[in-house]
């Protein structure tokens, strides 16, 4: 606004140059080539990449305000470096610099474009929200934005959303299956091409269940079912972490997840259920949360009863002891 | 007080600080558990044997009322009050628990599961064990996990009504009421230290039954080290 207020303004030291137009012409040129190397060469490798559909999504995302944003940026720093150069305080010089005016029309045109940028991002960002059934976020309970395919708790057919209850311990994510008996597993596995429901929630402190390749991250809160969906478009593994926090071991918080075809999924999942089937009878039925503190009666054996260890709740010893810290 | 004098206070004084600060670091930040060691002595290929038992509570420590697990020293055979071990990396490593602490339910009965050993199971006292229901049973007193190799096996109990309310009252315990577990697993090959922990609520009175003893290094967490 500077440069265009002393393009106007007569002023017998300054006023020859076009400074508006130079710094256009600059801006205009360097703006194509960032938002070109940016398009062209930074953007396919903008994390977290393209594994799954949440994670295109938010390639996509970041592509775009990265685009939108690059001529901002290169503006700034043109108009700096132009006015450090040009602008700067001769020898000798000790005049005071031409008065500023104002200019309506560059004001109308600055709040009228960083209004129109601001909007159409606000835009942009609530339909990719919606367009992608939540990018991978962490929606609650009862999710707003989510695929339209019947979800059945007993069985699965290709085509229906994939249910993995994520289960955050202190320092594991364990992960059960419902629609294969509800066994529950170390291992994250699921099929490429197929939407995924994550019901994530935890079983003692806040935890975050962030698979990174496919951008999905969801706290997992005690007593919440917070519901995240994604849809898995590469074979391959990824990272699992804990976002959050959650004691002595948050760093040993991790684990790899796989994405394997409809067939090679099918297979572990008899295969797991097998192996799982000493320990899946002895596991609370399956609910989207879990309360440790309180057994079921019928769960608990009459020694249990006896020794009135009917909750896993941790907290078996009278109140002082030990003395809490 | 002259110059000399002056700058000479102020340089012990300084020195003093600094003293104390490296005290503190190296006392308080630095110090661990001591590490019993399985690997002096041991051929390549050979098996080791480590011995452990797990008490109500113990003696060892400022915290009496902690429970905690205790190493046997292969040489002297005396039992050391920490949970950091060494064994050599790519070697079966044959365990042997000794459960002392009464049952506990696991906030997540799937920790009962036996997974990550030879064979994917255990033995309590002689009997092979592949899961425990730690809800049902008085059966579970806490679990030896080793996440990073999927290592987890759930502790035996002594299984009374009568047993769990004479618990060994002196650690480390050499008698009283105990389950014995026994079960192999191969170590890593690669070098380093792999985090050993307990699933079991065992830190009573903290929040969720994971503080206190369950997030302090030598009592129900610790490392096993992994050497070359």
């Amino acid at each position: 606004m500077a440069a265009d207020s002393q393009a106007t303004t007569p002023d017998a030291g300054r006023s020859g140059p076009k400074h508006g137009l130079r710094i256009f012409l600059v801006w205009i040129v360097l703006a194509i080539v960032a938002d070109l190397l940016i398009g062209l060469v930074l953007a396919p490798h903008i994390p977290p990449g393209k594994m799954s559909s949440s994670a295109e999504d938010g390639q996509q995302a970041i592509t775009v305000m990265a685009l939108m944003s690059a001529p901002v940026m290169v503006f700034v720093l043109v108009y700096f470096t132009y006015a450090l150069t040009v602008w700067r305080q001769r020898d000798g010089d000790e005049d005071d610099g031409p008065p500023i005016h104002g200019h309506a029309g560059i004001q109308t045109g600055w709040i009228v474009g960083t209004s129109v940028i601001v909007l159409a991002l606000a835009a942009f960002g609530t339909v990719e929200l919606i367009d992608s059934h939540g990018s991978g976020g962490g929606e609650g309970p009862v999710p707003i934005w989510k695929p339209a395919a019947t979800v059945s708790l007993t069985s699965w057919r290709p085509g229906e959303a994939i249910q993995v209850q994520v289960i955050g311990q202190q320092w594991k994510f364990t992960y059960r299956y419902p629609q294969f008996g509800g066994f529950e597993t170390t291992q994250l596995v699921i099929p490429e091409g197929q939407w995924v429901q994550f019901n994530v929630t935890s079983i003692d402190v806040i935890h975050s269940f962030w698979a990174y390749q496919l951008s999905v991250k969801a706290d997992a809160n005690p007593n919440v079912n917070n519901i995240a969906f994604t849809k898995p478009t590469q074979l391959g593994q990824f990272t699992v972490r804990c976002a959050e926090l959650c004691g002595l071991w948050h760093g040993a918080m991790f684990d790899y997840g796989r994405v394997v075809t409809v067939p090679q999924f099918r297979a572990w999942t008899a295969a797991t259920r097998v192996f799982m089937a000493d320990v899946t009878p002895m596991l609370p039925a399956y609910a989207t949360t879990y309360d440790p503190t309180v057994i079921p009666a019928f769960r608990s054996g009459p020694v249990m009863k006896k020794l009135g260890l009917v909750s896993a709740g941790g907290g078996y010893y009278p109140p002082q002891d030990p003395v809490q810290p | 007080m002259s110059l000399p004098v002056r700058v000479g206070t102020l340089l012990v004084a300084f020195l003093a600080v600094v003293g104390g600060a490296i005290f503190v670091v190296i006392h308080f930040f630095l110090a661990g558990p001591p590490v019993v060691d399985y690997t002096s002595g041991v051929a390549p290929g050979q098996a080791v044997n480590v011995v452990l038992q797990e008490d109500p509570q113990n003696q060892a420590s400022n915290h009496p009322d902690w429970v905690s697990y205790f190493v046997q020293d292969p040489k002297t055979k005396q039992w050391v009050h920490t949970l950091v071990f060494k064994v050599p990396a790519g070697a079966r490593v044959n365990m042997t628990i000794l459960g002392y602490d009464g049952c506990t339910p696991l906030r997540n009965p799937f920790w009962g599961k036996v997974t990550g050993t030879i064979g994917n199971s255990a033995t309590i006292d002689g009997k092979t064990v592949r899961a425990l229901d730690s809800w049902k049973t008085c059966s579970v007193g806490h679990t030896f996990s080793i996440p990073s190799i999927n290592l987890n096996v759930p502790m035996g109990s002594p299984t009374t009504v009568a047993e769990n309310n004479n618990l060994c009252g002196t650690s480390p315990c050499t008698s009283g009421p105990h389950a014995t577990m026994k079960f192999s697993f191969i170590a890593p090959k690669t070098p380093g230290s792999y985090l050993v922990q307990c699933r079991v609520p065992c830190g009573g009175g903290y929040v969720t039954g994971f503080g206190g003893p369950m997030q302090a290094i030598g009592f129900m967490t610790g490392q096993m080290e992994v050497a070359s």
